[in-house]
């Protein structure tokens, strides 16, 4: 297996517009690095595999390459009821743009200057990116690349309508790695907002695509981008075959992590983004998991009589909250990952479930019926009195909590319609962001700005994004099978 | 555990026999099949139709009431209203004629499924199919049937019998099953 490659970020120092020489790099050797250091493993024998054949077969080359996983899967494949596999899940999701908001950056993305072909057409991620954030309004910069040391008029660019221009090069490396170089310019200033070089290994040129697209979207918004993030979600392809996929944020690079005959559901990533939890119904009855993404390994972690379901990490992934039938109606516990230190947080007669801790740990938010319909409550993460959160309509449910602790995120069901309602928690101001009218579990990006969840357009399941002002909308969809129970992970470190 | 259950079959066969040998035979005797509707009549000098042999007792008679269709036991499904778990009334009578019978077959036990329409979400429906499957014990146990022998599951929204999307198929959909193990 190698070693999980730190990606080196260094400013450059255009002649110009000179930029402070020192070099510098992101955090090394953390866990989120080695998973896409796995996942780019298998990827060299995969990229841009399209057909399912040659996908089958680096699958298996990639699963006999990790013995632990491969041990796994073996012992799932003896078990019967389910396949554990980290290979490519072939399809990818395209997308389609239904609403943009009503201000957008204007910027042209020109295409990349390469010395050699690349696998990725670089600036193509990168615009579609920022297309998709609803935030940009992508300029045409014609098909010749520009270079990144190119000395670009920006007073035409400006003229054009792009306030910024990003461009950039792809240079081979003497070591065979590749340098991927970038530049903004802000053309209304006439000046370089941001440049920084990643250095790929060839495998990882979306991801470092989906990185400059993040330095783009953060040098002009403000805001953390996402677009190097990953999503997990649940693909029912026929009635007994069900699979849990990872993607990254934009749906492209699907990979399984698991796949059952029977349903899985209420998937949730852990804080540190190395595991998911979710619901399984593989032994015909509703018990939680916890699996590992980096070595394919899994354990149950409540498996009481009735059923077990609705995980949520607390947010320093030491606790687990779940819900149990097992002392009658659905309860909210709390436990620790292992499954000990079983605590108990509500007692009442109705349906508790669906809980969410808060981003600072101190409170949970859930669904209850206690009040006849299901409502949003809140209560200490320790358990105790609860506060309804929720008023207007009969029917809320599926809570989620912004990362800034201040928006509540939840589905409600008015006139028969299902949609994303978000409510600021202080001004208790709410507002619909969806269009579209079967939508369930929505889910946070990890910057607060986008939530993605699941809905249904012409009888298939599919995921959508919408902007959390309610701005923009998006549709992603795949070739085939219904795909639900969106869950998107935390930023990569 | 086999020879358990090929014994309370048999009883079970016996008793629906021993049932049947109580109800009465139609007065009349069944038509021969030679004067069946579909026939044409040979002529106007053919007799009207008349008895040939004694009737045997048909097989059906030594059905399983479980699963004989004219027995209220064979309704196995109980149904709700959107976001509710109070049993129809119309379905009372099902639920208390398992009652019935499981009080009488102390060894027979049963699984109870919870299911929901496609409506909402699916951790309050994995609830609420719950719920509904435990409201169907709940009344099972008023009955005299010990929760112990009476297991209850949620299968959520997650297995709609009927793949619809109108409100017939979310009604059918709504739904306890009484499965016999």
């Amino acid at each position: 297996m190698m070693p999980p490659e730190p990606l080196q970020v260094r400013a450059y120092n255009p002649p110009p517009m000179p930029l402070p020489a020192a070099e510098r790099e992101l955090p090394r050797s953390n866990r989120v690095l080695a998973i896409f250091s796995r996942f780019a493993a298998l990827r060299a024998f995969s990229l841009h595999v399209r057909d399912a054949a040659r996908g089958c077969v680096a699958v298996c080359q990639g699963v006999i390459v990790h013995a632990a996983v491969f041990r796994t899967m073996l012992a799932a494949v003896l078990a019967g009821a389910l396949v554990l596999e980290c290979g490519p899940a072939g399809a990818q999701m395209t997308i389609q743009i239904t609403g943009v908001g009503s201000q957008q950056f204007p910027i042209a993305v020109a295409n990349f200057h390469t010395d050699s072909p690349l696998s990725v057409d670089l600036a193509a991620v990168i615009r579609a990116d920022l297309t998709r954030s609803g935030l940009f309004r992508i300029v045409d910069a014609g098909t010749e690349p520009i270079d990144e040391m190119a000395r670009v008029n920006l007073g035409d660019w400006k003229s054009r309508g792009a306030d910024s221009l990003a461009v950039g090069s792809a240079v081979r490396l003497a070591d065979g790695r590749i340098e991927i170089r970038y530049r903004l310019y802000d053309s209304v200033k006439g000046a370089q907002a941001d440049g920084v070089a990643f250095i790929s290994s060839g495998t990882d040129l979306r991801r470092i695509a989906h990185k400059v697209a993040d330095r783009i979207y953060e040098t002009l918004t403000g805001y953390k981008g996402v677009f190097a993030t990953r999503i997990a979600y649940v693909v029912q392809y026929s009635p007994n075959h069900y699979e849990l996929q990872v993607a990254d944020a934009d749906g492209a690079n699907a990979q399984t992590a698991l796949k059952s005959r029977e349903f899985i559901i209420s998937p949730t990533w852990s804080p540190d983004g190395t595991s998911l939890a979710y619901v399984s119904f593989e032994t015909r009855r509703a018990f939680v998991y916890v699996h590992d993404l980096t070595t394919g390994a899994r354990r149950v972690v409540a498996n009481f009589p009735g059923s077990n379901s609705g995980p949520a990490f607390a947010p320093d992934g030491k606790r687990l909250a779940v819900v149990l039938t097992r002392d009658g109606n659905s309860e909210i516990y709390s436990m620790n990952l292992d499954g000990s230190n079983l605590r108990r947080l509500t007692n009442d007669p109705s349906i508790d479930t669906e809980p969410a801790y808060s981003p600072d740990g101190a409170f949970i938010y859930f669904t209850s019926d206690r009040s006849g319909g299901p409502q949003i409550y809140r209560m200490s993460a320790s358990g105790g009195e609860a506060q309804r959160i929720t008023f207007n309509g009969d029917y809320n449910i599926s809570p989620r909590i912004s990362p800034d602790g201040k928006t509540l995120a939840y589905v409600s069901r008015r006139s028969d319609l299902f949609q994303i309602e978000v409510l600021d928690l202080a001004s208790a101001q709410e507002l619909t962001i969806t269009d579209t009218v079967r939508d369930e579990s929505p889910t946070f990006a990890p910057n607060g700005r986008l939530i993605l969840y699941a809905t249904e357009v012409g009888g298939r399941g599919i995921l959508a994004l919408a902007a959390t002002d309610g701005r923009a909308r998006a549709r992603l969809s795949g070739p085939n099978g219904d795909v639900r129970e969106p869950t998107w992970g935390p930023f990569s470190k | 555990m086999n020879t358990l259950r090929v014994t309370i079959l048999a009883a079970v066969f016996a008793l629906a026999a021993a049932g049947c040998s109580s109800t009465k035979l139609e007065e009349k005797p069944a038509p021969a099949p030679e004067a069946a509707p579909a026939a044409p009549a040979p002529g106007p000098a053919a007799p009207a139709a008349e008895p040939v042999a004694p009737v045997q007792a048909p097989p059906a008679a030594r059905i399983d009431p479980l699963n004989d269709p004219n027995n209220i036991l064979s309704h196995r499904s109980v149904y709700f209203d959107f976001d509710r778990s109070a049993i129809h009334d119309s379905d009372i009578p099902v639920v208390e004629a398992h009652g019935r019978y499981l009080v009488d077959h102390a060894a027979r036990t049963v699984r109870i499924e919870g299911n929901c329409d496609e409506r909402g979400g699916r951790e309050y429906n994995l609830a609420l199919g719950q719920r509904r499957a435990d409201s169907v014990r709940e009344h099972l146990k008023i009955l005299g049937v010990g929760t112990g022998r009476v297991e209850t599951i949620s299968l959520g929204k997650e297995k709609p019998r009927n793949p619809g999307h109108d409100e017939a198929a979310w009604a059918e959909n709504r739904r306890a099953d009484i499965i016999y193990k």
